[in-house]
């Protein structure tokens, strides 16, 4: 089909943790600019397969930019070259005939490789587990909308709440900081009546966790906030600091 | 599950430091640059001389600058436990990394910006600081006729006396001080020290246009009203206005010589 293009790709493949891992050159011919990029390297994969070869292990579930399951440094960069993208959402008119295209797997010590481009995300459920829930009596179905909630509130906690989990704010920053998902993941409780219960404790179990896993410190470099695909802002960094400053030096008596 | 530690061994509460100190010592700059600002009064830097040793011997300033020393060493430490930290948290780098894309090069940078400023603080404390509390300076008197109100400056040979006086004979007004004014100047007649004051400066500016905005993130002081104006503050007041009083100073020396 005519448009189509040629790309040279160089794919970080790595057998497991434990092993070193390099870079191999593969040919994507003939792919079409409307394909996604999993979609290319879908067609790649096939190939190799084809000629008995491993196929390139990489991390994909919804596809429509939902699930937060696909990942991959693209050209040094998280989901690749475009902002408020997932790499499942990334079509190949994003890049053009004859171009180099560097894929890699996120790096941090806390997302160690489980092979080729796939890497365990599980310190982000490890985290998740931690703190971010509210406790809800039993008893009778409660009436809906029985607690006011201000729409700006009910808006600002839904905006962090969209939060897909992907690692790319990890991936993004110099740290290899977790800063951001930790911060909407508080922020979606901190602000709403629901979560006033634990809140105090929550912003320490998360953050304890999140250090306890390894992620590095925020310079607020505000990498993580341009790369997120879903735009989950710097503003809940700086809720998440005043959350744990506030429960460290005034509130101690709430730790777990 | 990970039970919570004290403040300060977390990565949070260990920014918190950094942000207190680094707060602080933003607030030292704007007295220091006012202070140094003497130096431009065309008065054989009698005011100025006045000012050094108010500085070094009114008990209450000197407390603070013990405080502010502290304050140095705590920021240049914590800046090298969190880099520390934050190198181990990505053990295997990206073969292609594209920081510029997403943030400020001087946001990524702040470790070598600091680097240099140690590098400055320590040279600028060896020429001045040190000099001055070590008797390596020169000594001037001061004579100022109380009736013309005309004053005359000379030179003392040291050792003929020490440290500072002040009193009247005869109708005139004589201050006896040491000459940092005068060490100022014969440092700036060097190029590579102006040279050097004026790159501090520079690193000064990309430090603080990213730090103290960041300093307030840090703090959790986030609001749509204040933000903007801590973002100009910290651009148009630390990132320009400060660096370029304090560079001001040796390139005037250097080009009145
Ligand atoms: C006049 C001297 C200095 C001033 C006014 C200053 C000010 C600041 C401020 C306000 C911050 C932001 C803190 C935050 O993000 O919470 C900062 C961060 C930082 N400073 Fe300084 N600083 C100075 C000297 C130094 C020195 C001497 C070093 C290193 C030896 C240094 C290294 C750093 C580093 C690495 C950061 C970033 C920390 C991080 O966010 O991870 N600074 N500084
Ligand atoms: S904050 Fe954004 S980049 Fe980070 S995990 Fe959530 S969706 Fe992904
Ligand atoms: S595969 Fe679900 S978000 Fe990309």
């Amino acid at each position: 089909m005519s448009g189509n293009m040629n790309l040279t790709l160089k794919v970080w493949r790595q057998k497991n943790d434990n092993t070193r891992g390099k870079f191999v050159t593969y040919q994507a011919n003939g792919i079409s600019p409307d394909m996604s990029f999993l979609e290319m390297l879908d067609v790649v994969n096939e190939d190799l397969v084809r000629k008995g070869e491993d196929p390139i292990h990489f991390d994909h579930d919804c596809r429509e930019g939902i699930c937060g399951m696909c990942s991959l440094h693209i050209n040094g960069r998280p989901h690749g070259p475009k902002q408020g993208t997932t790499t499942c959402q990334l079509h190949m008119r994003s890049f053009h005939d004859g171009q180099t295209v560097v894929i890699e797997p996120w790096r941090a010590a806390a997302f160690p490789v489980i092979k080729d481009l796939a890497v365990d995300r599980s310190a982000f459920d490890r985290i998740q587990q931690a703190g971010g829930y509210v406790n809800v009596n039993t008893g009778g179905v409660p009436d809906a909308n029985v607690i006011p909630i201000p729409k700006i509130i009910a808006d600002e906690a839904f905006e962090s709440a969209t939060c897909i989990g992907c690692g790319a704010c990890v991936a993004a920053c110099k740290n290899a900081s977790a800063m951001l998902f930790v911060s909407a993941k508080i922020s979606q409780y901190a602000l709403l009546p629901q979560g006033q219960t634990e809140r105090y404790s929550r912003a320490q179990a998360m953050v304890a966790q999140m250090d306890a896993e390894g992620f590095g410190s925020c310079t607020n470099t505000g990498a993580c906030e341009a790369e997120c695909p879903v735009g989950i802002k710097l503003t809940n960094i700086a809720r998440m600091n005043r959350e744990y400053l506030n429960a460290k030096i005034f509130k101690e008596i709430e730790v777990h | 599950m990970s039970k919570s530690k004290p403040l300060l061994f977390s990565t949070l509460g260990k920014k918190l430091i950094m942000s207190l100190t680094g707060l602080f010592l933003c607030s030292f700059l704007i007295v220091h640059l006012i202070g140094n600002l003497q130096l431009f009064y065309n008065d054989q830097g009698k005011a100025f001389n006045e000012y050094a040793y108010f500085m070094t011997h009114f008990t209450p300033i000197k407390i603070v600058s013990y405080l502010l020393y502290t304050s140095i060493v705590i920021h240049a430490i914590y800046a090298l436990v969190l880099t520390i930290h934050n190198k181990k948290a990505r053990p295997v780098g990206y073969a292609v990394y594209r920081g510029s894309a997403n943030s400020s090069w001087n946001s990524r940078n702040m470790g070598i910006l600091g680097t240099v400023l140690l590098v400055f603080i320590v040279t600028h404390m060896s020429q001045f600081w040190w000099k001055f509390h070590n008797d390596q300076v020169p000594y001037i008197e001061y004579r100022t006729d109380l009736n013309t109100n005309k004053t005359t400056a000379t030179e003392l040979v040291a050792g003929e006396f020490t440290d500072y006086m002040e009193y009247v004979d005869n109708g005139v007004a004589i201050t006896k001080a040491r000459d940092l004014y005068k060490q100022v100047a014969f440092t700036f007649k060097e190029w590579y020290w102006v040279a050097l004051y004026v790159v501090s400066m520079a690193a000064l500016s990309f430090h603080l246009i990213h730090g103290f905005k960041s300093a307030f993130q840090t703090l959790g002081w986030d609001h749509k009203k204040y933000a903007p104006i801590i973002r100009f503050v910290g651009i148009w007041f630390f990132g320009v206005a400060i660096p370029i009083g304090f560079a001001a100073m040796p390139v005037y020396f250097y080009l009145s010589n």
